[in-house]
């Protein structure tokens, strides 16, 4: 340690203002803060001093990822072998999967680290460290046999146009790694929706005829719209193996399907209070709600749906704990997270349920309301302003 | 094209004064019809005749004009030469005009054409006014032109309807590329539109807003 602490104190001067590399200042620095915690300290003003910086308030939010990034890289090679029929041992289920999923992080992390440094540079300034849960999102909320080049081109994009263009890291209106997948779901929507690219291999594997007789692929989301576009007018929901979807045995996009994985990384970041317990809560609350209003209409059977199962489905889960809670495009204001919250849960089942060809409308609720956000704290600021001079009685 | 002043006149839309990136004048017609870039095009030279005569027009009759009614004469004279230029249009390009539809009727509200006719064409001679006609109309084609060209390539893969993009790429022929569907929608002619004016604002720092 003490080696590498004095290479780096003897590489410092090249890169310093006048050193001969001082143009890539801040990629240095970069560096050398993920190496060593910085001795510099604020020198004047008064500060709340915290032990908690953005640096590991990121790394909070990426030990809770884990969970979830396990056991979906479990869940790739489970899959895959339901498909093909083949027999594996856990262990060799999650080492396909990890084999599967390493690229897809590889290319997120390399394009968007890549056009952060890139500004960094140019704009003079501190490379931030908002791209590690970003990076680490995007994968988790692709299907996992999406072509890398689109993982790429959507990285750049919500990069560019959804932080940098406003300004860089603490500064976007929306969340990074959602623009990135809707980017993808409105430029190449063939790549991100329909039954076969959620399972591993399950495209090329139906071409050639290899697959399991009766494995469809297709996520549970579309087990309702697929029996309405057939004319099937009742279903036993009773039926369903809600077990398997609560632990996340299903089909879907890689960090999405576990609820159990989603609820320990959620029990994390409640815990070390990163993320917000009234968005999350509210979320859930809404979806609920939501979904109880559709069961009392229940005029298909998608409407009839128990309520409960719309936050196992999907993305629900996933975006509720890791998405809406986003410190930056969420609400600020206490009683706006409860406003915020509980608008993306029920608009998130609203989409479901009445326009089937958007499955995902956990991602378009959220996107949605991160544009509401400021207006929800506006209201909620001005609303406290009032109640304060009420109190007050100024003339 | 005597003296520099006119030369300026002219000149100045190209780019510091453009109708389009400087000025967010005409934004909406420039959303709806560059998704390929013939009917873009078309629709540049469907403005630039239209500007370039209304302003000449509209500088004769600038002594004439009452000035309380002069919006009303303004737009008499843009609304006839846009049924000329849609006759025109139907005449020689139907399938472009067909693809364009409501949207060369509506040049007569564009908001580049009333605006260099009240603020130009008002008070200057006719040739000058021909020249900042010609010059505004051709700033908007310009930026019609560019956006349309992204679009088309990346959203369709055809340039002016001639494929680009080889068919073998295409998944569909075995290969790994497919067309940017996002490019079609108008949410990304705006995003386009706001690239063009940050790489145009980063080359011409006088032009950022403090």
């Amino acid at each position: 340690m003490k080696g590498l602490r004095n290479f780096v104190s003897k590489m410092k001067p090249t890169f310093s203002p006048g050193g001969k590399l001082s143009w890539l200042h801040s990629t240095f620095d970069a560096f050398e803060t993920f190496l060593f915690v910085p001795n510099t300290t604020t020198a004047k003003g008064s500060h709340i001093r915290d032990a908690i910086d953005l640096k590991r308030t990121m790394s909070v939010v990426i030990m809770a990822l884990m969970p979830a990034l396990l056991f979906g890289m479990f869940n790739i090679g489970y899959q895959n072998s339901l498909a093909l029929g083949l027999e594996r041992t856990l262990l060799e289920n999650w080492w396909y999967g990890f084999v599967e999923m390493l690229p897809l992080i590889i290319v997120s992390y390399g394009v968007g680290l890549g056009i952060e440094f890139i500004f960094a540079q140019i704009r003079h300034h501190e490379v931030n460290e908002g791209f590690l849960v970003s990076g680490m999102l995007i994968p988790l909320i692709m299907p996992i046999d999406v072509p890398l080049w689109m993982v790429a081109v959507a990285t750049a994009f919500a990069v560019i146009i959804g932080k940098e263009v406003f300004g860089g890291t603490g500064m976007n209106i929306f969340n990074p790694a959602l623009l990135a997948r809707a980017f993808i779901f409105f430029a190449y929507p063939k790549a991100i929706s329909g039954n076969t690219i959620w399972v591993s291999g399950l495209g090329a594997a139906e071409q050639t005829g290899t697959v399991v007789d009766g494995f469809s692929g297709a996520t549970p989301l579309s087990i309702a719209p697929e029996l309405m576009g057939e004319g099937v007018n009742t279903i036993d929901w009773s039926s369903m193996p809600v077990w398997d979807w609560f632990v996340g045995l299903i089909p879907g996009s890689i960090g999405e399907t576990s609820v159990i994985a989603i609820l320990l990384g959620a029990i994390i970041l409640i815990f070390t209070r990163v993320a917000s317990f009234k968005i999350m809560f509210a979320t859930f609350a809404g979806g609920y709600l939501m979904g109880l209003l559709f069961n009392l209409i229940g005029a298909n059977i998608y409407m009839e749906m128990p309520a409960y199962y719309h936050l196992l489905l999907g993305g629900f889960a996933f975006g509720a704990v890791f998405m809406a809670t986003d410190p930056v495009t969420g609400s600020q204001t206490s009683k706006g997270k409860w406003i915020y919250g509980f608008i993306i849960g029920a608009l998130a089942v609203a989409i479901r349920v009445l326009n089937p060809g958007y499955p995902e409308g956990m991602m378009l609720a959220i996107l949605f309301m991160n544009a509401m956000v400021p207006l929800i704290d506006h209201y909620v600021v001005a609303g406290n302003i009032k109640a304060r001079m009420k109190r007050s009685k100024v003339k | 094209m005597s003296g520099k002043k006119n030369k300026d006149i002219f000149l100045a839309p190209f780019s510091k004064d453009n109708p389009v990136i400087v000025q967010i004048l005409g934004i909406c017609s420039a959303l709806a019809v560059t998704a390929k870039l013939e009917p873009a095009f078309v629709m540049a030279l469907s403005v630039i005749a239209v500007t370039t005569l209304a302003n000449f027009v509209i500088s004769l009759l600038r002594n004439t004009i009452p000035p309380r009614i002069r919006i009303i004469v303004q737009l008499v004279v843009v609304a006839a030469l846009v049924i000329l230029v849609d006759q025109v249009l139907k005449a020689f390009v139907y399938d472009v005009s067909k693809q364009l539809s409501v949207f060369v009727g509506l040049i007569i509200t564009n908001c580049i054409i009333m605006g260099r006719l009240e603020a130009f064409a008002m008070g200057n001679k006719p040739f000058p006014s021909v020249l900042d006609g010609l010059g505004s109309g051709i700033g908007y084609g310009l930026i019609l032109i560019i956006v349309g060209f992204f679009r088309e390539l990346l959203g369709s893969g055809t340039l002016w309807g001639f494929q680009i993009i080889p068919q073998s790429w295409y998944a569909a022929n075995g290969g790994f590329y497919e067309n940017n569907g996002l490019m079609i929608l108008p949410p990304m002619a705006l995003i386009v539109f706001g690239i063009i004016i940050w790489v145009h604002r980063s080359r011409n720092k006088e032009l950022q807003e403090k």
